[in-house]
């Protein structure tokens, strides 16, 4: 027991950001995940590809806590965080993003981004209004900056664009100094100019933030990634770089249906 | 940057009356100078309960308009400061009353009233839209049948007589008019800081867990932890309406915290609106109206069959309320400003 704990301690000290252990997810008796064994370096940027229902999706509740995996471990920056509530994770800089935007519509985009700095700092539970000056406000200022969102600043979320909505979406995730973020399917939905807007803000993220992407647009999965993983029917079955992944004859088979443009 | 915004802000301080707003500002009068036109009964009866159940409406709009929690308990917890004023104060009833001063009272009173406030909510957090009424209905039902058959510190079925408001400052805060200024001050307090509150950090908190909490967790926070809090907060507004309620009343016994009782306060709030913290006063007024003078217009028989007739087109033509009516009308009454010599 004892050497156990040594064991995976000495394992955790690693330069990895995540580390996932056969990480499996059961519903009923439906396996979405079978025993999934990833590592990714910190500030690694990843892309996960897959046909619909191959688990990506799953893959990130289980990390983020939106809920536990049956099986399997998971650490984040070597601390086993497998059954942690999600907001202790998001505490320790884990963030994500959703396929389908999960926003505040009662709130503005400003308030949106202040609730999402605020909410890894101490005054969580503030019954005081925040000064303009208050540091998170400053952040979420930041913020608004880097998703050019400044115009939108005070608008309510509910009234935004689709695009724009996608575009809170990464700023909430961008929130209160993150150190890995998960971004799930960040271009659903979006047009051609605002794919090039999202590919500029996910290369202009600061180097330390590594990043798992699930995207079906393989022109911007393999444009801000480094390593490609494949997912198949709740297994990984290929990892290599966005090159060797294009022009794999088995992914292509699976995953393209053949050659594509 | 700073530059940009100093002057924004000083503007924004020595405006005062902008800040506070014309409405405001003529509500307040015509609360100040009511008292000069009105009877000692409309002072009381109408004024001053109309602000005691607005408070108690005021703190279900808090969870239901910010947070998403519709709540039947409110008039339990307000039950609960108002047995506490009985119990540890002085009642007439010659079961315990303890005598402590009021001064010792009135806070203990509100701190056990948030207390259970807190606990009721973290029973009720487990649950969402119809079933945290379902469920705060079933506590404020048990908490009324164990009022009514517990004898030992509830005194049971006729509960606590002879309850009297304090006398200090050479006042008798029951006499009709200190009691109005009392209720209104009390009622500012309440109403001002749930303004205020509504744009703090942790009234955006709670209105972001209302709209999602999936994304709260997401980036942060405990969930649970917020809404509890938000239970904790309404509990000392609906636990200052109980004390001025038993002051008003004189006595509690159980039927002051029936599901009736329960049942009246959704009734104002939904009457009065719950998007602004102003609603629940208004519905409070317009109940308070009604149940007072329906049976002078109908008759004994009938006059509840006419507040739920008024309750019924409310909710029918406004969702929102009163506060809805009025949102939806002042656009036309804005246009007609507008046009040349209208």
């Amino acid at each position: 027991m004892a050497e156990n704990s040594v064991a995976s301690r000495l394992q955790g000290t690693g330069a990895f950001a995540l580390e996932l252990e056969g990480v499996g997810r059961q519903f009923g008796a439906l396996v979405a995940l079978a025993g999934i064994d990833m590592r990714i370096a910190a500030g690694e940027r990843r892309a996960v590809l897959g046909s619909n229902g191959a688990g990506k999706t799953t893959l990130f509740n289980t990390i983020t806590g939106d809920f536990l995996p049956t099986s399997g471990r998971i650490r984040f920056f070597g601390e086993d965080i497998t059954t942690l509530p999600a907001h202790e994770r998001i505490r320790r800089g884990l963030r994500r993003t959703y396929q389908i935007s999960q926003l505040f519509k009662g709130l503005s985009v400003i308030d949106s981004i202040f609730l999402a700095c605020r909410g890894v700092s101490r005054r969580r539970f503030s019954l005081l209004r925040p000064a303009a000056t208050d540091v998170n406000m400053v952040q979420a200022q930041s913020i608004l900056h880097a998703v050019h969102l400044e115009a939108e600043r005070d608008i309510l979320v509910a009234t935004l664009s689709h695009g724009q909505q996608r575009q809170l979406e990464i700023a909430l995730a961008l929130a209160g100094a993150p150190r890995f973020i998960l971004f799930d399917e960040p271009a659903a939905g979006l047009s051609p100019t605002e794919r090039r807007d999202l590919v500029a803000i996910l290369n202009a993220l600061p180097k330390h933030i590594g990043y798992v992407i699930i995207e079906h647009d393989l022109d911007v999965a393999l444009r801000v990634s480094e390593r490609v993983s494949m997912m198949h029917n709740g297994r990984l079955f290929k990892e290599g770089t966005p090159e060797e992944i294009e022009n794999d004859p088995e992914v292509q088979e699976i995953y393209l249906g053949g050659r594509h443009g | 940057m700073a530059t940009t915004d100093l002057p924004a802000a000083s503007a924004a301080k020595g405006n005062w009356f902008e800040r506070i707003g014309a409405g405001h500002f003529l509500l307040a009068v015509a609360l100040l100078v009511y008292p000069a036109v009105a009877s000692d009964f409309f002072l009381t009866q109408i004024g001053g309960y109309s602000l005691v159940l607005g408070m108690l409406a005021l703190s279900l709009m808090m969870l239901a308009g910010y947070g998403g929690m519709v709540s039947l308990a409110q008039i339990t917890v307000a039950g609960v400061a108002g047995y506490a004023v009985a119990i540890f104060g002085e009642n007439g009833a010659n079961v315990l009353g303890f005598g402590w001063p009021w001064w010792i009272v009135v806070p203990w009173a509100v701190l056990l009233a948030s207390i259970a406030s807190a606990l009721i909510g973290w029973i009720a957090v487990r649950t969402q839209g119809i079933y945290t009424i379902m469920i705060t209905l079933a506590i404020a039902t048990a908490i009324f049948y164990f009022a009514q058959q517990n004898y030992a510190i509830f005194n049971g079925f006729s509960g606590f007589a002879g309850v009297r408001a304090p006398q200090f400052w050479g006042v008798d805060w029951r006499a009709p008019l200190p009691f109005y200024y009392l209720c209104l001050g009390i009622a500012v307090l309440a109403y001002v800081a749930v303004l205020y509150g509504a744009r703090s950090t942790f009234g955006l908190t709670l209105q972001a867990v209302r709209d999602n909490p999936r994304r709260m967790r997401a980036i942060g926070y405990d969930v649970t932890a917020h809404k509890v809090f938000a239970w904790f907060i309404a509990g000392i507004v609906a636990g200052l309406a109980g004390v001025l309620m038993v002051w008003f009343n004189g006595r509690i016994s159980p039927g002051t915290i029936g599901v009736g009782a329960a049942i009246n306060i959704l009734i104002i709030a939904v009457i009065g609106g719950m998007r602004h913290p102003i609603g629940p006063f208004i519905g409070a007024v317009v109940v308070v109206l009604m149940q007072t003078f329906a049976i002078d217009i109908v008759g004994a028989q009938r006059f509840n069959t006419l507040i739920g007739l008024v309750f019924l087109a409310i909710v029918f033509f406004s969702p929102d309320g009163i506060l809805g009516l009025w949102e939806r009308i002042k656009p036309h009454l804005a246009q007609e400003g507008l046009r040349p010599g209208g």
